[in-house]
């Protein structure tokens, strides 16, 4: 926990007491979020060598998040995430054969190559979906939510939303339906210090976005989102809560986007002071550092997992290499249902 | 005349509608500290402040509320949306106030305001980032609809939306933003709004096609005239008002007609053509009107699913070889 937030409804959920997660756990956090790292630069590489069209939203330096996050949930549950959405789905399970396949718009990616990185969904891992409209997926939560209480199925709704976003009007709207019905969903708000190139001060009055939860009469916490620990520590508390009935609960990740807002943004209104700070606290640096400090793993296990996750990630590019392309007749397949 | 791209001369009607009409002020998503998101409103923070040039969050619907109320009382914003896809965020406020105020209030308020940025399919984007937008808009009686497809178009149309009394949706394109063409340097050049313009003279077909397809009619053309077929193309510019005058005038001296659009066909722009051709010169046709249209579908992602979505300068050229017998 870095901030907290002064707003009424705003409560400290105070960081993880060491030791809270075993070390197995803390290493497949480390694995989750070595895989999404490696997967992004891989796609990243990608798009320079040609193979996947632009635009990619890397999530490059917010691995923490999202694996912090998806490791308070179970498979059940369910996730809305946005145009920087990679992560989330790694984190909660997606198959990165059928992502990368995905994003080279093949017929075997998760999509179909019908809807390409912004769009990522994949039902069998609770994932209803990347939204490529700013904001777009708040409501949608909301909605899963709701239908989750409706059919008595326990399961929670995770909402992933950037800074940017919670400027939205259907944000605002959302929450407080949220909190109105008192439903079982979690507004993840992933503060990486931009929106597209505007820093979030310019963009916002609030210092800390979890202040709004008050607004809304739900809680609100601010947690240093690249501590995974901390991230996880916040949202197993909310989740608890939110699947007991206690309602929503917003939680601000404070991060940092490393890389451009898309592949190819020359990133000129960054200062190299807040990238050299923010290099620092690498969420994967960190994780390694502290589980090969003192009486932690030799760092050859951390050498062994890192080798298992190239080749699956060689492996999800080989398989959406060789993948066919969809039918060009089936421009008209997915428009209705039951067509 | 100076040769400019098509990104330059929207930002040469923008300064000088701002250093002629003090009334005018820039809005929306990353125009101003970083220049606009393709670079159309490059300089002109700079030039004219940032009480003229507004950087906004992201809330489409707010700011686009707000220029409505701000053209109220006495201002004339021109909003940018960053794409057009994102206008559908501000679709309220477009079509229930701006585009009615005049007309509920009984023509007391009237609201000059612009709404400009890039819209039409761009390059594997998907469905919720390439999309033909006019459609949501020309429906709407009170909105002025305006699809520029060269340089000066883009230069002259602008200049005309901004001091138009009434809201105008001026749609860009990301894909024209680097072509290049004449732009005169006047200041006081302007091409009035609801002018079709003839982008190519011929004898045998009338084709309709504006933007990135108006590009592909004219490559069709040229093909065409290799095998005897003369096709006069016409690029109706501003999508409402339109000039009927103009484009029934030519399906009169050629007798058939033939409408290209990037959008879904369903009730898109060769609907409304094909209808008032047909009212209008039904005597003259020696033929039916045909719409080559992008699929009725949603932009998919993969190329090839989205070639397959989109109008091609063959199948053009088949419809155009139907209507011609040819
Ligand atoms: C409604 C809407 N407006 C604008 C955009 C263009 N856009 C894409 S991402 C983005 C910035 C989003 O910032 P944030 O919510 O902080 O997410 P981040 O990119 O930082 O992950 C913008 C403005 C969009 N996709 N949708
Ligand atoms: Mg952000």
């Amino acid at each position: 926990m870095t901030k907290m937030g002064e707003g009424q409804g705003t409560s400290s959920t105070g960081s993880a007491p060491p030791g809270q997660l075993s070390r197995q756990r803390l290493l497949h956090l480390y694995r989750v979020m070595a895989t999404i790292r490696r997967f992004e630069e891989v796609a990243c590489q990608l798009l320079v060598d040609g193979k996947i069209p632009a635009t990619l939203h890397a999530s490059i330096g917010q691995e923490a998040v999202a694996a912090g996050v998806c490791e308070a949930l179970e498979p059940a549950d369910l996730i809305v995430t946005n145009h920087r959405g990679h992560g989330h789905c790694i984190a909660k399970g997606v198959d990165l054969k059928a992502m990368m396949a995905e994003l080279m718009g093949k017929a075997s990616g998760t999509n179909r190559g019908r809807g390409g990185s912004m769009h990522i969904a994949d039902p069998a891992q609770g994932i209803l979906g990347a939204n490529g409209i700013v904001g777009g997926g708040i409501p949608i939560a909301v909605g899963a939510a709701y239908a989750c209480r409706a059919r008595e199925s326990g399961q929670i709704v995770v909402c992933f939303f950037g800074d940017g976003a919670a400027n939205e009007g259907g944000c605002h709207e959302a929450m407080n339906l949220a909190s109105l019905w008192e439903l079982p969903i979690l507004f993840v708000c992933e503060n990486n210090q931009y929106a597209e190139m505007t820093p979030q001060r310019v963009h916002t009055r609030v210092k800390d976005l979890s202040v709004r939860a008050g607004a809304y009469d739900m809680p609100g916490a601010s947690v240093d989102g690249n501590d995974v620990v901390a991230v996880y520590a916040a949202v197993e508390a909310a989740v608890r809560r939110a699947r007991a009935g206690g309602g929503p609960m917003l939680i601000e990740c404070k991060t940092f986007r490393v890389r451009g807002h898309f592949e190819g943004d020359p990133q000129r209104y960054k200062t190299a002071e807040e990238v050299a700070r923010w290099k620092e606290k690498d969420p994967l640096t960190l994780l390694k550092t502290s589980l090969t400090g003192p009486g932690g793993i030799p760092a050859g296990e951390l050498e062994a997992i890192q080798q298992e996750i190239e080749s699956a990630v060689r492996e999800a590019v080989a398989f959406a290499e060789a993948a066919p392309l969809p039918s060009p007749d089936e421009v008209l397949t997915h428009v209705y249902a039951g067509a | 005349m100076s040769v400019m791209t098509y990104r330059e001369a929207l930002n040469m009607a923008l300064r000088e509608e701002m250093q002629r009409d003090p009334r005018v002020f820039l809005i929306g998503e990353e125009i101003g500290v970083y220049d606009g998101a393709y670079k159309v409103t490059q300089g002109l923070l700079k030039e004219f402040g940032e009480r003229r040039v507004v950087d906004t969050p992201i809330c489409e619907s707010g700011f686009t509320g707000l220029a409505v109320g701000a053209a109220m009382v006495g201002l004339r914003p021109v909003v940018e949306m960053m794409t057009f896809n994102f206008a559908i965020l501000a679709l309220d406020q477009i079509v229930n106030s701006a585009a009615k105020m005049y007309y509920m209030s009984g023509g007391q308020y009237n609201v000059p305001m612009v709404i400009r940025g890039p819209g039409g399919p761009a390059h594997q984007l998907a469905a919720q980032h390439s999309q033909s937008m006019e459609v949501y808009f020309y429906h709407v009686p009170g909105l002025k609809v305006v699809r520029p497809s060269t340089p000066p178009d883009a230069k002259g149309l602008l200049k005309s939306a901004i001091r138009d009394d009434n809201p105008v949706i001026f749609i860009e394109a990301e894909t024209l933003y680097g072509i290049k063409g004449e732009v005169p340097d006047d200041p006081e050049f302007t091409i009035p709004l609801g002018k079709a313009e003839i982008r190519r003279e011929g004898t045998d077909v009338t084709v309709f096609a504006y933007m990135g397809m108006l590009y592909r009619a004219l490559e069709a053309a040229e093909e065409l005239a290799k095998a005897g077929v003369s096709c006069e193309v016409v690029d109706p510019r501003t999508l409402r008002p339109m000039d009927i005058e103009t484009m029934i005038g030519s399906v009169r001296k050629t007798h058939r007609a033939v409408v290209v659009e990037a959008g879904a066909g369903f009730a898109g722009m060769g609907s409304e053509i094909a209808a008032f051709v047909t009212e209008n010169a039904f005597d003259d046709l020696d033929a039916p009107v045909e719409r080559v249209t992008g699929a009725n579908a949603p932009m998919p992602y993969a190329k090839n699913l989205e070639q397959a979505k989109t109008p091609s300068k063959e199948k053009i050229i088949a419809a155009i070889r139907r209507v011609c017998h040819a």
